[in-house]
Parts: structure tokens; sequence; C-alpha cells
């Protein structure tokens, strides 16, 4: 699935709504589905805000589905970042003044299994987020089958 | 969003009535700082029960609103949090300074 759409803020919750319906395919929990609504949302927020400076510019979205695992790239082309490990701080933001939390990259963390930000300065940047749907339960299972085997 | 101020114990409520993210919170803070400024409350109180989400955006709004309250001398609470909010509140810290009113007990 992938959709591509201008870096307006009314566009956040058209990305997270899309991508949750696309993800509910996996049958995941109502937690699942607003974990993966918060980690899109800051990630597309990111690129309107931080990426194009709140400039016109396009925001893409890619979402992948392999086996009970959803994998979300979220891309800009706008003015990337200098310094991606400073960035992932908690409480870290360029943005003080816009009351921005500095929490954007930390909840796609907690919310997300994995998340890997590739920026090039001038370029862009990538955010790709992967999560593995009914975690708990398919872990479950494991250890059943493996009571079983044993 | 609503909002409702309550004369006799000078405390002004805030009904949000819309998902809270990056584009929605520029209109909700220019309203609850209009209202903050005009009732002058002792108190704010921000009910959550009509808010389905929330992202990062809603912790740097309701820290900002926290400070003006506090320059005026007066506190905040937060109500009717639902699962998946505590859980972006919680994350920030921001419970810390702005406390969760426990749900009222049915019967």
């Amino acid at each position: 699935m992938e959709l591509n759409f201008l870096s307006k803020s009314n566009n956040e919750a058209f990305a997270r709504i899309t991508v949750a319906a696309f993800a509910a395919q996996l049958d995941p929990t109502i937690e699942e589905i607003a974990d993966i609504k918060t980690a899109v949302s800051e990630a597309v927020t990111n690129c309107i805000i931080h990426g194009y400076e709140n400039e016109e510019g396009m925001v893409k979205v890619k979402a992948t589905l392999m086996q009970n695992i959803i994998e979300i790239e979220i891309s800009d082309n706008g003015i990337g970042i200098e310094d991606v490990e400073l960035a992932r701080k908690p409480l870290y933001t360029t943005k003080g003044n816009l009351e921005r939390s500095g929490m954007g990259f930390t909840i796609m963390e907690s919310f997300m299994d994995e998340v890997e930000i590739h920026s090039v300065v001038g370029i862009g940047t990538k955010v790709i987020m992967r999560k593995k749907i009914k975690k708990e339960e398919s872990e479950e299972i494991d250890e059943k089958e493996n009571a079983l085997i044993n | 969003m609503e909002s409702k101020f309550d004369e006799t114990d000078n405390i002004l409520d805030f009904y949000i009535t819309e998902e809270i993210d990056h584009h929605t919170t520029e209109k909700i803070r220019r309203k609850m700082d209009y209202e903050i400024t005009r009732f002058m409350p002792r108190k704010v109180v921000f009910d959550f029960s009509n808010v389905s989400f929330m992202d990062s955006a809603g912790i740097g709004l309701l820290i900002g609103r926290y400070k003006l309250v506090k320059l005026i001398g007066g506190s905040a609470e937060m109500k009717n949090v639902n699962k998946n909010i505590a859980k972006v509140l919680e994350m920030s810290g921001v419970v810390k300074i702005i406390p969760i009113k426990p749900n009222k007990k049915v019967g």
C-alpha cells in the first residue's frame, strides 16, 4: 500500500486512519491499532514540521504486511536530520517555541517494535517502523506448541 | 471543544471533543488560552471523555496550558482518560504536573 500526499497538517489524520485500516487485515487488538495510529501520526507530523518546515512538499507512506508483521515506511524530501542520535533523545526538540514536546521518536520507538531512521541533510528523511501483531497470543501458542513437543 | 466555568468553585472545565494532533492543537490552544485569561480560574480540568486519539502534540498542548495556569496561581488536572491516551501521557511524565483524577465509582 502506498500513499502520497501534500505536507498539510490535515493529512495527518488521513494518513494514520488509512494505515490503521490497512493494518486491520492482521486483526490487531484495539491497543495495537492505537499504537500504530500514534506512531504514524508522529512520523507524518515530523515530515511536515521538521522535514518541510511547514513549506509545501510530498510525504510518502508505504505499508507492507509480512505474515503478522506490519512494516511502515514514512519519508519526505525535506531538509534532513543532522544528528539522528540527538533527534531520538526523549524531550529533545528544535521546535520548543511551537510547544513541541520532543517525544515523537520516543513514542515511535515504544509503540512499535523496531524503528529505523535514515536521513541525509538536504535530501530527506525516511523512517521505517515494524510491529508484530498479536504478539502475546502467538507467544502463547508457541509456548503451548513447545509444551506439546516436550 | 466546549468549556464550562463554575463561578462558585472557580473551576474551568474543558471538554475536548476532537482528536488531538498537530493539526487540531492550534485551534484548541487559542480557545483554551482565551478562556483561561478570561476567567482566571483557580483550577483547570481537561476532560478526555470524548477524545479518541492523542499524539505527542497533546503533551505540548497540556504543558503549555499548565504553564499559563500556573502563572495565574492555579492548578490543573485531567479526567476520563482512556487507556491509549494514558499510555502517551505516562510516557512523557506530564501526569506528574497535571494529575489524572480517578474516575468516580458507579453505585
